[in-house]
């Protein structure tokens, strides 16, 4: 029953004011798409073009291959879980599941049996007199699930529906949401702004930026080759790490400090910047890269250690057994697999970063 | 004594030192009045030196008689019959249709809500201007048509139904108000997600506008009720009840009795009635209505 979404060159523009700028990815069927990125970069604005609430200013929608660009929301086969959760304030939880069966006329035998099961599945068998008011914010998220799972649609689409709920909660509901798409095989589309959701429940992650596609692949590539500084910025806790490299004596160097990151035969861009995650950062007793310690938040496994390399800043994030205290100096290695480099002027990756000899790496004495 | 029922006491007092004169002015204003009325029903009206004496239910029985006091009744009861429903529905088509329009909202709002602000006297005028048997607006629309002068206030089939349109067009305008907030705080999303399931406008309406409104229908409809008995200042511009009582209301005849006939105590028997008559509808609707009315 699964069945895929394709989004052809979509645009969408309220005047001058461009939300969604051209964008083309597809969402393969029984697959949990996210799409990820910082508020008003349109994921909402494409999650509506899909569902068909807004008309799209270009491009088309593609559902089971068929263009649905100009058909109402109720002719392609989706489903949709609010932010707010829309739920309907004067009926109950039962009647709040129903509705779209009684509008489409199912018969009452029909709907008693999928209100039952949809009712068991979500463990709201009790609450099923009660009004939205009377529930709390979890159970009121589930009823909204259940109206989109009772329609038994190919394809559901979610808009932030856990950023409404407390962390415990929406810890419970990401593992709870992800069982059930895989269960029932649903095409999801999903919109976060919270990259550990995204990274926690999909299957690939469309990260947008401004109205257009930074990045589409799955949890794991995002994290290991991010495609530009923009994404490297976005995923990670804390983030990426990103410098200024200039060009040095022995190669390329960060700018201020005189250690070779990148051999200098390399056929690098005018201006380069380099991206190393703080969990890949380890304190060596010598060599690597010299920095400053300027703060030190313990995190019980590890340390945030926000350092200072010639003026840049930077987070490690390292083993507590390691004891470093503000102001101290200490040398900074990394593995050079994990070392990313960008284009300063366009922010994009780098691919094929250069080969090493990277000092960093063979005389480091402590391993990450 | 203890301290504590000390406080205790001192704020009794203060509650009803905060409490006497609202109090005061219901008591004098408002149940004594009500009382006294009812009293009165039950004496004869004092004429010169002759004093007021008790005559048990005689008022009433003349009021069983009074051929006048039927068919203002029955005038009341089809005015309000009209007005109300008319008024209330008029009001929430009109929210309806101005809701969903965003460019020029303001102005259609205040072009509805004019009549609300001008005062029934000044309604009625402007009205009387409408009416005027051959030289009045709707009397020069229809000449314009070929079709026959009306005296639309002087014929007694029509007095009646002339003045209802009044009420109904002051009414609807300040109804709509409160309809159009009430429609304004209905969150979008309700829309949406009805849409998706593939709900008609009509189907979004029925089961889900209508039913939402039902707070703001119960609060307008109780206003209603209490207008269409209250309010009677476009009968005395434009009819003065007449002719022969055709659009004389309950109201009117109470007010014709005390203060143009002074007969007192007849007029206070047709208060009796007045009352007993709205705080059976407002019961009435309070009990019909609460069940299906929903408050958030
Ligand atoms: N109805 C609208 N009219 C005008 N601009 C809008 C409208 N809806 C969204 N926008 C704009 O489009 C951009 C993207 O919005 P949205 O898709 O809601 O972002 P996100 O969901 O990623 O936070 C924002 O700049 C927002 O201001
Ligand atoms: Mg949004």
């Amino acid at each position: 029953m699964s069945v895929a979404i394709e989004t052809r060159d979509l645009r969408k523009a309220w005047g001058a004011a461009v939300a969604v700028d051209g964008i083309s990815f597809t969402a393969p069927a029984g697959e949990f798409t996210v799409l990820l990125g910082p508020s008003g970069c349109g994921k909402s604005t494409t999650l509506r073009l899909i569902a068909g609430l807004e008309e799209a200013t270009d491009g088309a929608v593609l559902i089971d291959g068929a263009d649905v660009t100009r058909r109402p929301p109720n002719d392609r086969q989706i489903s949709m879980v609010f932010q707010s959760y829309a739920l309907f304030p004067h009926l109950n939880v039962a009647e709040n599941i129903l509705f779209g069966l009684k509008v489409r006329r199912v018969p009452a035998a029909e709907r008693a049996e999928r209100l039952a099961r949809v009712a068991g599945l979500l463990g709201l068998e009790r609450l099923l007199d009660r009004r939205p008011s009377q529930i709390s914010g979890g159970q009121q998220q589930r009823v909204a699930l259940g109206r989109a799972i009772i329609a038994e649609k190919p394809i559901c689409l979610m808009d932030e529906p856990l950023s409404n709920l407390d962390a415990k909660l929406r810890h419970e509901m990401r593992v709870e949401l992800k069982a059930l798409q895989r269960k029932l095989g649903i095409t999801m589309v999903y919109v976060t702004h919270d990259q550990v959701e995204a990274i926690a429940m999909a299957d690939r992650i469309i990260v947008l930026n401004g109205g257009r596609i930074e990045q589409n692949a799955d949890p794991r590539t995002l994290y290991d080759k991010p495609a530009s500084t923009f994404v490297a910025r976005f995923i990670g806790t804390p983030p990426m790490n990103i410098l200024d490299l200039a060009p040095g004596d022995g190669g390329w160097c960060i700018a201020g400090d005189r250690t070779a990151i990148a051999p200098p035969h390399a056929a690098l861009p005018d201006r380069v910047q380099l991206g190393v995650r703080p969990e890949d950062i380890a304190l060596a007793d010598a060599g690597g890269v010299p920095a400053t310690v300027e703060q030190v938040e313990y995190l019980g496994a590890d340390l945030l250690v926000d350092c200072r390399i010639a003026g840049q800043p930077l987070v490690a994030r390292v083993a507590t057994r390691h004891p470093v205290a503000a102001g101290e100096r200490v040398n900074l290695i990394w593995p050079a697999e994990h070392q990313h480099l960008f284009d300063a002027a366009t922010g994009a990756r780098i691919e094929a970063a250069p080969g090493f000899p990277n000092p960093t790496v063979t005389s480091r004495s402590a391993g990450p | 004594m203890t301290r504590p029922s000390l406080t205790l006491r001192r704020e009794w007092v203060h509650g009803w030192l905060l409490l006497t004169p609202a109090l005061v002015l219901l008591f004098a204003f408002t149940h004594l009045p009500a009382v006294t009325t009812i009293w009165d029903s039950f004496f004869s009206t004092p004429r010169g030196r002759r004093e007021a004496k008790f005559v048990g239910l005689r008022n009433y029985e003349t009021l069983l008689a009074d051929d006048t006091f039927w068919q203002v009744l029955s005038n009341s009861l089809w005015y309000a019959a009209v007005t109300i429903p008319v008024s209330v529905g008029l009001a929430l088509l009109m929210a309806l249709w101005v809701d969903g329009r965003l460019s020029g909202r303001g102005f259609v709002r205040l072009a509805y809500f004019a009549p609300t602000v001008l005062p029934l006297i000044a309604v009625a005028n402007i009205w009387m201007f409408f009416y005027t048997p051959g030289f009045g607006l709707i009397d020069q629309i229809r000449g314009a048509f070929g079709l026959p002068e009306v005296n639309w206030l002087g014929n007694p089939d029509l007095a009646l139904g002339s003045v209802m349109v009044v009420a109904i067009w002051k009414e609807a305008g300040f109804f709509m108000i409160f309809y159009l907030a009430a429609l304004q705080s209905i969150p979008p999303q309700l829309r949406e997600a009805a849409a998706i399931e593939g709900a008609s406008r009509w189907t979004f309406f029925r089961r889900v506008t209508f039913p939402l409104l039902m707070p703001t229908t119960l609060f307008v409809s109780v206003n209603a009720v209490i207008n269409s008995f209250r309010m009677v200042d476009h009968v005395f511009v434009m009819t003065e009840g007449g002719p022969d009582n055709a659009s004389s209301l309950l109201l009117f005849y109470i007010y014709e009795t005390a203060f143009k006939y002074w007969d007192t105590a007849y007029a206070s028997t047709l208060t009796v009635v007045l009352l007993v008559l709205l705080s059976a509808l407002a019961l009435g609707q309070f009990f019909l209505l609460d069940k299906r009315v929903h408050y958030r």
